[in-house]
C-alpha cells in the first residue's frame, strides 16, 4: 500500500509539493505551541520592536508582542476561520448542488439562479458590509460565519455541473431499474464518484475563505483582539512598518500566509489530478 | 385480457435548442406485448428510427409527448408504489453499453445485490449469495470468477452477461434488450444471444431485442418490427420480412448488409454520390424521398399499416388493396 | 507478385504496464501490392489497431516498437527521423483512424481542415489554387463544394467520414490505413462510404488496409485478408479462399459464428475468452478454446507457413 503511495506521488509531485508544505507548517504549529508561550503573542508582552535576536527570534513588534508567540498563535487561528468556512460553504454547497441537479425543474431553477446572481456581486464588499454591520468586534467564529455565507455560491455552481453529468451515466440507469430511490441513488451511486472532486472543491474553498479572511482583517474588520495573521498585518500597516524600516514585523506573517497558499495551492492541483483522470501523466 | 405493457398511440418529441426545430424520434405507435406466450420479439432500425426511444418508453425511463404507456391497463406516470414496484419486477432491461452501467466505485457484486435488497429476494446474506451464485451460473458465468472483481478487471462479454444475471433476479415477465451485444466481440455474441433465446424457451421470458443488426434479429427473434424515421415500416414473423421484405426501406435494409460468401455482390456499381438527405418534415410518407418507388399519393399523408397476411403488416401505399391495420394490432401481427 | 508497396517484417510492439508487459503485435510480417486491398480482421484485443498505428509509428509510451522493419516502395521505415517519418505520414501512407468522426477538429471547417493538411506538408499553392484543391477533393469523394465552409457538427456520420477520406488522401498516399471507418455508421451509409473508398483507392492506385472485425464488411471489399489473434497473425488468404476453405482453427469458428441472414439456425459462438495480451499462454495462444489441440499445441507456438497459396499458423494444418 505504501509503496504504491511513494510511486504515485513521483507521478503527481504537485500532491506531494503541497502535503509537504503544510505539513512543514504544521510542524512549527505543533512544535512552536511546545516551545513556545502563547502568551507571549498579546501586547506588552516584550520590549517593542526588537530586531530578530536569540531571545525573540522573530523579533517584537510596538505593542510588545513577541513574533514568535504571534506566529505560532496566529497561525492555526487563521486557518480555523479558513477551515470553518471552507467546511460549510462546501457542505451547503454540496446539498445544494445535489438537490438542483438531481431532481431538476423549479428548484433547480432557483438554486442556480440564487447562485449566479450571487457570484456576480463582488463578494469582499459583501463581506465587508455585514462585517461594518456587526454591532461591536468579531470573534473568530463570527469570522467564519461571515466568510461562509458567501462561500457555498461557487462550489454549487461547480458540484452542480458535475452531478448533471454524472447522473446521466448507465449506472444511475440501473440503478433506477433495481428500485433505488432518489436521495439514495445520490447517496450511495453518486456521492462516491464525487469523493476526489469534492476534495479538490473543499480544499480552493479553504483556501478562498483564508484569503477572504485576511483581506478583511487587513482592513481592519476582523477580531482586534486575536493575533491572526491577518491582524498582524492590519497593525504593520497601521503602524507604517514599512516604511520605518522594521522589517522583520511584515516578513513573518508574509512568508506563512504564503506557504499556507503554496501549500493549498499545490494540494488542489494534486486532488485535481486523482479526480480527472485525463490530466494523469504516464508513469 | 390485459397485456402486459402497452403502447397506446405513444409518441415522443424532442425539443429543438435555440433556432432548431424539434425532432420527432417516435409517431403514434401502439403495441401491445401479452405475457402469455413467450416469444422474442425483434425491433430494428437505424440510428434516428426511435428504436431506443421506445425501449426507454417501455421502461418508464422517458415520458411520452403523446399517448401514453400502461402497465397492466394503468398508465405508468399514474402507478401506486406497490403498482411501481410490481412494474419493475416484470419488465428490466439489458442496455448497449457494458462499462457505463457499472459504477466505477462499487466492486460487480453491487449491481447484483442492490435489487436483491431493494426487493427482498432473500432473507439472509446466505440466500442472498446462494441466489446470486446460482442466477450467475445460468447466464454461463463461474460465481469464483466474476464475484469480489471490480468492472474493469472483466471483459466485456462477462460484464454484459452479469448485466443479464442482474435482469434476471428479478424474474421479470419481459425483458428489454437496447442493443445488448453490439459492443461485445463477434464470437461471443452468438453465446449472449443463445442464452437469451433460452430464457424465453426455458423460463418463458419475452424478450424485446432492440438492434441496427438484422443478421441477429432474424437468428434470435420470432417476429420483427421494422423502424425508420420514427414510424414503422414492416412488421411480422421473422422469416416472411427477412426472407421476403415487402417495404422497399426493409428491401433497401436486406440488401445493404455485406454478406460473408464469395459473391461480390454488395458494392454497388454506380456509386450514389447523393449525401444523406436532411430531415423532412413534408406529410407523407418518411422514406418518399429516397424511396425507388415514389409516387404521388406518397407524398399525400402517411401510409397506414396494410395487413398483407395474417403475419405481416407493411406501411406502404402499394399494398392499399388490403385491410388496414386497427388499432393494438400490431401485438397481434407480432405475437408468435 | 510485383515489388510490394508496403512491406512489414518481424514487428513487435509491447505495452509496458506494472501488472505486465503487453505484447500487443508479436512477430508480424507481410507485404502489400500497389493498389491492394488488405484487410486485417480480429477481435477487440487482438492488436489489429496497434499494429496500423505501428506502422506509421505513433506509438507512444507506454507502448514501444521492440522490433522489425517496415519498407514503404523501397524506403526503409527505421531510418527515417521523426521529421522524415512526419513528411511520410499522409503523404506516403494516410491514416483514416478509428473515430474518425471524432478526430475533425470541432472548431474549424472541413475546407480549413484540408487546407491544413496541405499547408503542412508545404505544398505551394495559392489561396485560389487551394480552393479549387480542395473543391476537388471534395468532389472525389462526393461531397458537394459547400461542405469546405462548413463545420463538422453539420454534417452527418457518412460525411464526415468522407471527409477524413477526403484528408486522407490529399497528398496522393500510396498506401491507405483505414482503421474500423465504418463501425459507427448505419449499414446503408456504410456502403456509400465503402463505395467511396474503393473508387477513390482504384483512381489513386493505392494499396488498402481495412482494419476491423465485420467479416461480412471484409468479404465483399477486400482482396486479401489476414486473420489476427492474441497479437499474432494467425492466417492469411485471399479473400474466397478464406471463405470456402479456412485452415485455422480460429478462423472455421469464426465464420461460424456468423449469423447468417439465408437459414435460422443455432447460434454458434466461440467458447471460452480471448486471453490477455500480458499472460498469453505457451504455445499457440489459441490453443485453451481449439477443439483440435494436440500436445504440440499447447508447447511451441506455430510459425506462419504457406500452404497452397495461404499462409497458417496452425500445427495441424
Amino acid at each position: 500500500m505504501t509503496r504504491s503511495a511513494f510511486r504515485y506521488i513521483r507521478r503527481n509531485p504537485s500532491l506531494a509539493v503541497g502535503i509537504t508544505l503544510l505539513t512543514v507548517l504544521a510542524l512549527f504549529v505543533i512544535v512552536g505551541n511546545l516551545l513556545v508561550d502563547t502568551e507571549d503573542a498579546r501586547p506588552l508582552s516584550a520590549p517593542t520592536l526588537r530586531p530578530p535576536s536569540r531571545e525573540y527570534p522573530f523579533g517584537t513588534d510596538r505593542q510588545g508582542r513577541d513574533l514568535l508567540a504571534v506566529m505560532v498563535a496566529g497561525t492555526p487561528l487563521t486557518l480555523r476561520i479558513g477551515f470553518v468556512a471552507g467546511f460549510l460553504g462546501v457542505g451547503i454547497g454540496t446539498v445544494l448542488a445535489f438537490i438542483g441537479a438531481f431532481y431538476r425543474g423549479l428548484i433547480d431553477t432557483i438554486i442556480r439562479g440564487i447562485a449566479d446572481i450571487g457570484l456576480t456581486v463582488p463578494g469582499l464588499l459583501v463581506l465587508i458590509i455585514i462585517a461594518v454591520s456587526i454591532k461591536g468586534t468579531l470573534t473568530v467564529n463570527q469570522m467564519a460565519i461571515v466568510v461562509a455565507s458567501l462561500a457555498w455560491l461557487y462550489p454549487t455552481r461547480t458540484i452542480r455541473a458535475q452531478v448533471l453529468s454524472l447522473r446521466e451515466r448507465g449506472y444511475v440507469e440501473v440503478a433506477r431499474l433495481s428500485g433505488m430511490s432518489g436521495p439514495s441513488i445520490i447517496f450511495f451511486e453518486l456521492m462516491p464518484n464525487l469523493l476526489p472532486y469534492l476534495a479538490a472543491t473543499l480544499v480552493s474553498s479553504v483556501s478562498s475563505a483564508i484569503l477572504a479572511s485576511i483581506g478583511l482583517e487587513v482592513l481592519g474588520l476582523g477580531p482586534i483582539d486575536a493575533p491572526t495573521l491577518g491582524m498582524t498585518l492590519y497593525w504593520v500597516n497601521f503602524n507604517a512598518a514599512m516604511i520605518n524600516g522594521w522589517w522583520w514585523w511584515w516578513t513573518a506573517p508574509t512568508v506563512i500566509i504564503l506557504t499556507v497558499f503554496l501549500g493549498l495551492f499545490f494540494l488542489t492541483v494534486g486532488l485535481d489530478e486523482i479526480a480527472n483522470p485525463r490530466l494523469r501523466r504516464s508513469a | 385480457m390485459v397485456s402486459l405493457i402497452e403502447a397506446v398511440d405513444v409518441s415522443k418529441r424532442f425539443a429543438g435548442g435555440l433556432g432548431r426545430e424539434s425532432t420527432l424520434a417516435l409517431a403514434g405507435l401502439s403495441l401491445a406485448i401479452h405475457a402469455e406466450k413467450p416469444s422474442i420479439i425483434a425491433v430494428v432500425g437505424e440510428s434516428g428510427s426511435g428504436k431506443t426511444t421506445l425501449a426507454r418508453l417501455l421502461l418508464g425511463l422517458t415520458e411520452p409527448s403523446g399517448g401514453s404507456i400502461r402497465y397492466r391497463g394503468s398508465d405508468l406516470r399514474k402507478l401506486t408504489r406497490d403498482e411501481r414496484r410490481a412494474f419493475r419486477r416484470d419488465v428490466q432491461a439489458v442496455f448497449q453499453d457494458p462499462y457505463g452501467v457499472y459504477n466505477p466505485f462499487y466492486r460487480v457484486d453491487h449491481v447484483l445485490t442492490t435489487p436483491v435488497r431493494r426487493f427482498r429476494l432473500a432473507a439472509s446474506r446466505a440466500q442472498a449469495r446462494e441466489l446470486i451464485g446460482e442466477t450467475l451460473r445460468l447466464v454461463g458465468l463461474q460465481p469464483e470468477e466474476i464475484l469480489g472483481r471490480f468492472p474493469h478487471q472483466l471483459s466485456g462479454g462477462q460484464r454484459q452477461r452479469v448485466m443479464v444475471a442482474r435482469a434476471l433476479l428479478l424474474e421479470p415477465k419481459l425483458i428489454v434488450a437496447d442493443e445488448p451485444v453490439s459492443m461485445v466481440d463477434a464470437s461471443l455474441r452468438a453465446t449472449i444471444l443463445g442464452s437469451l433465446r433460452k430464457l424465453t424457451d426455458e423460463r418463458g421470458i419475452s424478450i424485446l431485442y432492440i438492434t441496427h443488426d438484422l443478421a441477429t434479429a432474424y437468428q434470435v427473434s420470432d417476429t420483427i418490427l421494422v423502424l425508420y424515421r420514427a414510424h414503422v415500416a414492416e412488421a411480422g414473423k421473422v422469416e416472411l420480412v427477412v426472407k421476403a421484405p415487402q417495404h422497399p426501406y426493409t428491401q433497401l435494409l436486406i440488401s445493404a448488409i455485406p454478406r460473408a460468401h464469395v459473391a461480390r455482390d454488395w458494392l454497388p456499381n454506380d456509386e450514389d454520390r447523393r449525401a444523406a438527405p436532411a430531415a423532412t418534415t413534408s406529410a407523407g410518407c418518411c422514406f418518399a424521398d429516397r424511396c425507388p418507388l415514389a409516387g404521388p399519393d406518397c407524398l399525400s399523408e402517411p401510409p397506414a399499416l396494410y395487413r398483407t397476411e395474417p403475419g405481416r403488416a407493411v406501411a406502404c401505399v402499394q399494398f392499399g388493396q388490403h385491410p388496414a391495420l386497427p388499432a393494438g394490432g400490431l401485438g397481434e401481427v407480432l405475437s408468435v | 507478385m510485383s515489388e510490394p508497396v508496403l512491406r512489414v517484417e518481424g514487428l513487435r510492439v509491447a505495452f509496458d504496464h506494472p501488472l505486465g508487459k503487453v505484447q500487443a503485435v508479436d512477430d508480424v510480417s507481410f507485404a502489400l501490392s500497389p493498389g491492394e486491398r488488405f484487410g486485417l480482421a480480429g477481435e477487440s484485443g487482438s492488436g489489429k489497431s496497434t499494429l496500423a498505428l505501428s506502422i506509421l509509428r505513433l506509438i507512444k509510451p507506454p507502448g514501444r516498437i521492440e522490433a522489425g522493419e517496415v519498407w514503404l516502395a523501397g524506403t526503409r521505415l527505421g531510418d527515417l527521423d521523426e521529421d522524415g517519418m512526419r513528411a511520410l505520414r499522409l503523404a506516403g501512407i494516410a491514416l483514416v483512424p478509428q473515430g474518425s468522426m471524432n478526430s475533425l477538429n470541432p472548431v474549424l471547417r472541413i475546407g480549413g481542415q484540408i487546407g491544413d493538411a496541405l499547408a503542412e506538408h508545404r505544398l505551394p499553392l495559392t489561396g485560389g489554387e487551394e480552393q479549387r484543391r480542395i473543391a476537388a477533393l471534395l468532389a472525389e469523394v462526393g461531397l458537394p463544394e459547400t461542405v469546405a465552409r462548413m463545420y463538422p457538427h453539420e454534417l452527418s456520420g457518412g460525411m464526415k467520414q468522407r471527409a477524413c477520406i477526403a484528408i486522407a488522401i490529399c497528398l496522393r498516399p500510396k498506401v491507405i490505413i483505414a482503421d474500423e471507418p465504418t463501425s459507427a455508421l448505419d449499414v446503408v451509409v456504410q456502403r456509400q462510404v465503402m463505395a467511396t473508398l474503393a473508387r477513390v483507392q482504384r483512381e489513386l492506385g493505392a494499396a488498402v488496409i481495412l482494419v476491423g472485425h465485420d467479416m461480412g464488411l471484409m468479404a465483399q471489399f477486400v482482396d486479401r485478408l489476414a486473420i489476427m489473434y492474441a497479437g499474432r497473425l494467425v492466417e492469411v488468404a485471399p479473400i474466397a479462399e478464406m471463405i470456402t476453405r479456412p485452415r485455422h482453427p480460429y478462423t472455421r469458428a469464426l465464420i461460424a459464428s456468423l449469423p447468417s441472414l439465408d437459414t435460422r439456425g443455432a447460434l454458434a459462438g466461440i467458447p471460452g475468452l480471448a486471453p490477455l495480451l500480458r499472460d498469453l499462454p505457451d504455445g499457440c495462444a489459441f490453443h485453451p478454446r481449439c477443439t483440435l489441440a494436440v500436445g504440440r499445441c499447447r508447447t511451441e507456438k506455430p510459425k506462419l507457413r504457406d500452404i497452397d497459396g495461404a499462409q497458417v499458423a496452425c500445427h495441424l494444418a
